[in-house]
This record gives C-alpha cells, structure tokens and sequence, in this order.
C-alpha cells in the first residue's frame, strides 16, 4: 500500500491509518488461515490430542457403564485425567515441589532426592527422545538426499551389538571406553547404511527394498549371536542376553545419580546441531540437498549423485548405530532382542513428524519422548492403556502427513507453492 | 464414420497446448498429424480420446457433436487409440490383453476364452496382423506387440485408428510392416489418425497431412507437398530476430569432435560418427527437426550419455570419458536444453543455483564449509549483471518466469572461467524480450573469443546467430552451410536430403555478411506474444 501524504490528519489519511491497521489484523489472520506447515503441525497435533481424548474416555468401562446422563460428565473426567498424568510423568508434576518446599532445609531435600524428584519427569523424557532423535536424523538425513531410509532397526542392532560386545568384552579406562564403545556403534551402524547405499549406487537397488531386508538380516543375526555362549550370550545364563557392560563404559549420567538423563541425551543433540550443520553450511550437504531435490541437475553441475547416495547413507547408518549405543550405554546396559523396541519404523514417525530437518526431528523426538515417559502414569491415574499412547502417535503423524484433511477440517487455504505435503510425498519416487 | 473437431483449445495454466485447432477426418483416410514435440499432437488426440476436456471447441461425429468424458465414451463412438508406450499386460496372453475390460462369459459365467482366441484369429486374418492369440505379450517383439493394440482397437469396433508415433519405437523392416497393415485398413474403410515427427514416413502413408505448431494449425497439405514445404512449415518462422553481430573472426579449434557415436536403445544409434569443430570466436548452429539426435550429442558432450566410438577433445585435451566435473572445470559452459530438469534444482534459491557447479570450489567455499556471505554477493551481482527479476536471491528459482531461470542459468554458466558454451534450445519457451537477451549474450561470448555451440531446431534462432550452419538428420550431419543459404536449402537437409553443395565445414570467409541481414526469412505468422513464455 502506498505511503500517505505528509500533511496534517486529513479524512484521508485517517481512512490510510484505518487501512493500515485492518491490514495487520487482515496479514495475522492471513496467516493463520493461510495453513502454512507450522500451523498445519500444531492443529494436527491438537486434532489427534482432542481424538485420543475421545478414545481414551469411550475405551473407559467408568464411562461405558455409567448412567446416559453423566456420560459426557465422566468421559471429561478420564481424559483430563489421561493428559494430566501424561503431563505430570513427561514434563512437570506439581506434586514434587510441594514436597520439596515440605522439607525443613533445601540442602537435606536435595540430599533425599526431593530436587531430582522434580526433574525426573524431564529427564524421563529426555531418556526416551534420546535413541528417537537419533533414528529419526537417521530417516531425516538420508530423506534430504532424496532416500528413504527403512533401516533404522538394522542400523540400531548394528551399533547395539558393537557397543555392548566392546562394552563387556574390552577392558579399559573410564571415558576412553565410552569414547570406544560410541565410535565402536557409530561403526556398527555405518556400515549396515554403506551396504544400502552402495548396492544402490552401483547396482541401482531400491533402497527401501534393501534396508527392509537388512532389518530382516541384522533380526537374526543378533537372535544367532544371542543364542551362543561362544558369542554374545552372557555365561550360564539361559536366556538370550549379553553379559552387563563394565561400568566403565556406561554414558556417564547428568544430573545426579537419581535421574537416568545421560550424555547420550548431549550426543544426540550434537548430532542434530551436525546435522542441520551439514546440511546447511558445508560443500557436502549442499550436494546431498542438490541430489535430493533434483539429481539429475545436480549430474548435469557435475556432482556425483552415486557417491552422495553411499555417503549420506553411511553417516544415516552410523546415526542410528548411536542411538543403539545410547540404549546400551546409556540405560539397559546389556543387549537382548527387546533392545531395539520399535525404534526403527517410530524413526520414521519421528521424522515425519520432524518434516525431515534436524531441528524437526528434536522437536519431534522430544514430543514422542515424553508421550513414551508419561503412559505408564497415564495407565496409573486415569487406567488409560498405554497403547492410547501409540495410537496417538500414529493420529499425529496421519493428520500431519494429511494436510489437506488439516485444512479440510480448519478450513484454511492451501499454501501457495511448496505444500507441507511435499515433505513427504516425494520420498519414493527416488 | 466422418469426424470432424472444430476449434479445439487446451490450455494448462498459461500454455495453450492446442489453440482452436479444426480437423475433419474422412473415412477410409490416413491423416497424418505431422509436429514437432510440444507442438501440441498428443494433447489434441488426448482430448478427441476422452483422456483430457477440451476447455472450448467440439467434436463431430457423422455432423452430430459428441462429448468423451472418458476413453470408454471415445470407444463406443468407434476410436481406438494405440499410445506411444503400450498399454498391454506382459504376462497375459494376446488373447488375454485383447478381451481385457470386455471379456465374454459363457453361460456359467466362465471366461469365453474360444470365442475371444476365434476373434482374435479372424481379425488378425482379414487384416494380415498375423499375431497368435495364445502366445504370451513379454515374449513378442516390440512390432507385434503393436499389432496386438492395433487388434484391441478393432475388436472394440474402432473405424477411427489413432495412432501415436507408432515408428518411434520400430525397425524399419517393422514400419514397412505397419505401414502395409495400415493401407489394409483404410483399403477396408478405416480411418487412421497418423501422429509423427518424421517427414519422409507421413509421405509415404499419408493422404492428408496436417501441420502443427505450437499448438495451432499452421497448414494442410497433400502428401506430395515438399519435404522442405513440410520441414518449414513445422518449425516456422513466426518472429523475425535481429542480432546486431560483427562478422566472426574465427580463431584456433577449440572444441573438436570426431566420429562420435551414441549407443540408444535397441541398437538404435541416436548420433552415428558425428564430427565437427568449433574455432574460437565463432557460432556453430546446429539445424534440425528435434529427435534427430541433438538432445543426445549434448549430453554425451557433457558426459552425461556414455559413447560407443569417437573422441571429443578440448584445446587439445581428449575429454572423451570424463565425467561432467571434469569438463566444467576443462572449461565446458553448458546451457541445457531441459532447464527444469537439467538446469536447475527448483526448489533451491536463485543465489544457490548461481553456484550449482562451483559450490565447492573458492571463493564459495574454504575447506568443506560454504562461505554464505561470498555466495549471497555473487547472487546479487549475478542477478545484477543478468537482469534477474527475482524477487530476493532467497526465492526458490523454480517459481521465475522461464526467461529468468535462463537468465540464472546463464549468470551461472558464463560466471566461470569457460572455453567453449554449448546451448541447447537456448529460447525454447521464453519471451521475445528474454530471446534477444540470450542472443545478445551468446555473441557477445563469440566476441570474447568463446567457441559457441548452438543447438536448436528454430530456423530463426540459427540465422540469427550461426556463424556456420550444421544440418544434422537422423544422428548425422547432412551438410554445413554459410548462413546466407535460403531456408528451402536447409529445409531439404532436414529432411535427410543428401548434401549436393561444397562443403562448408572450414571456418567460414570473414567478409560473410551478417547473418540478420542475409536471411531470406519474412515474418509469415504473427509475431509471438509474450504471455507464450513457459509457465
């Protein structure tokens, strides 16, 4: 709009002024509506809270067997009951610090736990986003490179066996053995993610295909391994476990010895301030952006797109090779076939959620982090199942990944050229 | 069955794909639809399929208008469509693929499989198509998988055959075939819709031949109209160009190729022993209907098509299995002919495709870190010194107009240190204004002792800046000529015309006149708007 005339208050420059601020409350409203990818992320997630709130409550037998009239009153009751408890185990619980205030002195609380008790919400949640970051830069690495990386939980078993054989199996110094045991699974996992990308660079393989059946391949391996006492089972145990690691090599803790918050937790958020580095300050990353946003202009510049498929997936592979480290070191301190969860395919719900860039996927591993360290309260408080937990996960990530439903619902407009659903809609066609 | 289309027009977004195009089909015809690619062939017989709605004009048939929503309305009113790139099940017998979507049941409600295989036999009998009906579709060749489309047609009663470049894909001994199986047909009262490119097999089958360009109807002709006639009226001569240019003053070869040879599918060799070099400080234009091979000598000059024969050397420097880094750093600038796909990452910003091939060398980069500060300057001197309007360096190159993503593209190429610029299409889609920028810029770099290589298969575009005209038809090179030959000339080696004049390939005389000034080119057609530019 154009600038008013320098002159004394006129009708017209009144009506200018009028304009002016109609304008700013126009452009804030505009873009709110607009349905840019932040909006869409934050409605997305309240559309899937206010969905799992329903669940939760009409999943109640409380609610399902009370009278009709108070249904609605009940069904109110469990839900805010569900997300309470989700808040206080994830973030915050109110209770902690009136016990902290009860006690006669600061020092005899923080000497009883009182303090860390207030924490440990926190920490829990920075325990469970630790391996969830760090698979999750594993999917959100690769995926600027225009791949699909699937092989998170191959990838994770990779590291995890490196870091829990050199864990138990070598002895040496404090620091220097957890030095070892984390380069010892950035290896392991690096080397799952070089085979995937070299069978594609040189023979053109789907790298969905191949890391899918390395997940297969690395499953069973690590059950083989697990299975012999001449390998990785732990001596006269029955059961398919290593032997504990050396104390040693445990991720020294944080924040005191009552709360499990590590330096895994540092590492990955390292490897998220590397990553977004990479990507966006150095030769490498601009060429990994280049192939993934079009390899065949980046041939045409001269970059050799084979050889950014190899490397992204060696340093994607490693990544994830660190987050089976930081289960291993950081909190089970042995390896066993419940170790590598389901983080591999919540990886990619991680990254989803994280619109493939690093900051993204901290953010995105934070919030699964503490939905994972707020169910069992959840289950607790309110006798929701823990699984409404998942579920609400897997809600996120559908109306993220769905826009158009986002915008359907809200009514918003569709943003103008680079939709949030190209995040994900490209990742296949590699 | 007569069909007639009455001022069909499609647009997508800001192009017009077909611009009030008329046709009338008779029965018992070959008409063939003769156009370069884009010319708007396909889109038109689209939307006569049912596969795409006209945004204005109908369709007649018998003198009634018709409405395809879908191909299935398009097949009951009697057209049959035989795609490019077939549409068959390769694991499925022929017998399988012909009654695919109107199989017969008997009275059990078991597939009739003897009346589809007697079906098939007859038709392929009556019309000599000579197909098993048992064998399996992935164990024909590519020819008789085309007779087995053809049949698929029939069986669902097509009197209108259309076929889309139905040669791009054959032998020649296969196109003898299809040509014998197409006569058969009109002889029996169908009508067959004959889309192509290539000049000497619409002659030879066609009874009428329809010229588009861009989208229009640029003439109808009989099949005994010249090939030169066909040839220029396909590639036109809608704008008149001026560059004021010097003679050339031609230096050392620079860019020398010899006998090079690409290997394309199938055998087929898309460039066959191609030689010629480029001095320094001289235009080589290389003339030609498009799909003659053009596309892939520029990129097996850039490396990107790997060759079976001859060597392309550089200052002397044989560059012939380089990768495309090496010829960049060699000295190679490179002007695709695809900028969407080979020119520029879209998504990425106006200052990060300035140094799409230089990002990791100084001053962009020290070591493995990018310096932004050195890359945001160069974008806005860059942007400066090409004229890019462009909102901010920061906005994604792909939301430019065409002329401005050449322009990027341009900056780029002509930023570094260079020897020799090759350009392919180098104004394909772009405004007048954003042609004449080019032009300007390209002899300019012929002034600066450059070695330029221009492809195009816009006459114009070649009087216009050619120093030295090549001819190139079918992967080789037809003649050279010195500008100021007249287009019929060049017409007649477009279309494959065995080179009767003295060659002209050494460095042309330097009191040769400019070339704007020699062109016997008059405009005919309107002068191009400039809403025309890509979107």
């Amino acid at each position: 709009m154009s600038t008013p005339p320098a002159s004394p208050p006129t009708a017209a420059e009144e009506d200018a002024k009028q304009s002016q601020r109609r304008t700013f409350g126009i452009i804030l409203r505009e873009s709110v509506l607009e349905g840019n990818t932040v909006t869409v992320t934050v409605l997305a997630l309240a559309l899937a809270m206010v969905a799992g709130g329903l669940l939760a409550a009409f999943t109640n037998t409380a609610v399902l067997h009370a009278p009709a009239g108070s249904v609605p009153g009940k069904a109110w009751d469990v839900a805010s009951a569900t997300y309470v408890a989700l808040f206080e185990g994830s973030v915050f619980n109110p209770h902690t610090v009136a016990a902290l205030f009860q006690q006669a002195s600061i020092s005899t609380a923080i000497h009883d736990g009182y303090l860390s008790a207030v924490f440990q919400p926190l920490s829990e949640t920075a325990v469970g986003a630790t391996p969830l970051i760090l698979t999750g830069l594993a999917v959100a690495l690769p995926y600027q490179a225009g791949m699909f990386n699937i092989g998170g939980q191959s990838q994770f078993i990779g590291g995890a066996i490196m870091a829990a054989w050199l864990g138990y199996d070598v002895s040496m110094p404090f620091f220097v053995h957890v030095v070892v045991c984390v380069l010892g699974a950035f290896a392991g996992g690096a080397v799952l993610g070089w085979v995937a990308g070299d069978l594609k660079a040189r023979t053109g393989a789907h790298e969905v295909i191949t890391t899918i059946m390395l997940n297969y391949v690395m499953l069973y391996f690590l059950a083989y391994l697990l299975s012999s006492h001449s390998l990785l089972q732990a001596p006269g145990s029955p059961n398919p476990i290593t032997p504990l690691i050396a104390s040693n090599a445990h991720l020294p803790l944080i924040a005191g010895s009552n709360l499990r918050i590590n330096a895994g937790f540092l590492i990955a958020i390292a490897c998220a301030i590397a990553a977004w580095w990479l990507l966006n300050r150095t030769t490498t990353g601009f060429e990994f952006r280049s192939v993934g946003a079009n390899p065949s202009a980046a041939r045409v510049a001269g970059i050799k797109v084979e050889r950014s498929w190899v490397l992204v997936m060696l340093i994607a592979g490693g990544l994830a090779g660190l987050a089976g480290s930081s289960v291993i070191q950081g909190t089970d301190f042995t390896l066993n076939p419940q170790s590598y969860g389901t983080y591999g395919i919540d990886a990619i719900t991680v990254a989803l959620l994280g619109r493939g860039k690093p900051g993204g996927v901290v953010w995105a591993g934070l919030l699964f982090g503490a939905l994972h360290a707020g169910s069992p309260g959840m289950q607790n408080a309110a006798s929701t199942p823990v699984q409404i937990v998942q579920v609400l996960q897997a809600l996120i990530v559908l109306f993220v990944i769905a826009p158009p439903l986002v915008r359907a619902i809200f009514r918003l407009r569709a943003v103008r050229a680079e939709g949030a659903g190209k995040s994900i809609s490209g990742g296949w066609s590699a | 069955m007569e069909l007639e289309l009455r001022s069909i027009t499609k647009r997508f977004g800001p192009l017009v794909a077909n611009d009030g195009i008329s046709l009338s089909v008779a029965p018992g015809q070959v008409h063939a639809l003769l156009g370069e690619n884009g010319a708007g062939k396909t889109t038109l017989m689209n939307v006569l399929y049912g596969l795409m709605q006209p945004d204005e004009g109908e369709i007649l048939i018998d003198g009634r208008q018709a409405r395809f929503h879908s191909p299935k309305d398009a097949i009951a009113a009697g057209i049959g469509m035989v795609h490019q790139h077939f549409m068959l099940v390769p694991v499925f017998t022929v017998a399988e693929n012909v009654t695919l979507g109107i199989e017969q049941a008997d009275r059990v409600g078991l597939l009739d499989r003897r009346r589809t295989r007697r079906e098939v036999a007859g038709l392929s009998h009556r019309y000599g198509l000579d197909v098993n009906p048992d064998a399996l579709v992935e164990h024909l060749p590519v020819g008789i998988q085309q007779r087995v489309e053809i049949v698929k047609a029939l069986v669902r009663q097509a009197n209108v055959l259309i076929l889309d470049e139905p040669t791009a894909v054959l032998t020649p001994a296969e196109t003898e075939e299809l040509f014998r199986i197409v006569r058969q047909l009109r002889d029996g009262g169908t009508s067959v819709i004959f889309i192509s490119h290539k000049l000497r097999e619409v002659q030879s089958i066609a009874d009428t031949i329809t010229v588009l360009r861009r989208g229009k109807v640029v003439g109808e002709r009989p099949p005994t109209a010249t090939a030169e006639e066909l040839a220029s009226l396909m590639v036109g001569r809608d704008v008149q160009l001026r560059v004021d240019k010097k003679p050339a003053t031609p230096g050392e070869v620079v860019l020398s190729v010899a006998g090079l040879t690409v290997p394309g599918e199938g055998g087929s060799k898309p460039v066959d022993g191609l030689s010629f070099d480029v001095r320094a400080g001289e235009i080589l234009g290389i003339a030609g209907v498009q799909g003659n091979g053009q596309t892939e000598l520029c990129e097996a000059l850039m490396g990107l098509l790997p060759t079976a024969g001859g060597t392309i050397t550089l200052n002397g420097r044989d560059l012939t299995h380089a990768t495309p880094r090496t010829r960049i750093r060699a000295g190679v600038a490179y002007v695709p002919e695809d900028r969407t796909e080979d020119g520029l990452v879209s998504s990425f910003s106006v200052s990060e495709n300035l140094i799409l091939d230089q990002y990791d060398r100084p001053p962009f980069a020290s070591g493995v870190n990018l310096n932004l500060a050195v890359i945001a300057k160069n974008a806005e001197e860059r942007i400066a010194e090409f004229d890019v309007r462009t909102p901010s360096p920061a906005t994604p190159a792909g939301s430019l107009s065409g002329g401005n993503q050449q322009k990027v593209i341009l900056a780029r190429e002509l930023g570094h240190e260079h020897k020799v610029l090759i350009a392919s299409q180098p104004t394909r889609g772009l405004d007048v204004g954003s042609i004449e920028f080019v032009h300007r810029r390209i002899v300019e770099q012929r002034d600066h002792g450059v070695a330029v290589l221009i492809v195009s298969s816009e006459l114009d575009e070649i009087y216009a800046l050619a120093d030295r005209i090549a001819v190139m038809y079918e992967g080789k090179i037809t003649g050279f000529r010195d500008p100021g030959v007249p287009a019929a000339e060049l017409g007649r080696l477009m279309a494959g015309g065995a080179d009767t004049a003295p060659a002209a390939d050494t460095a042309q005389p330097a009191d040769a006149s400019p070339a704007a000034d020699a062109s016997p080119i008059t405009g005919t057609g309107t002068p191009e708007p400039a809403a025309q530019e890509e979107s």
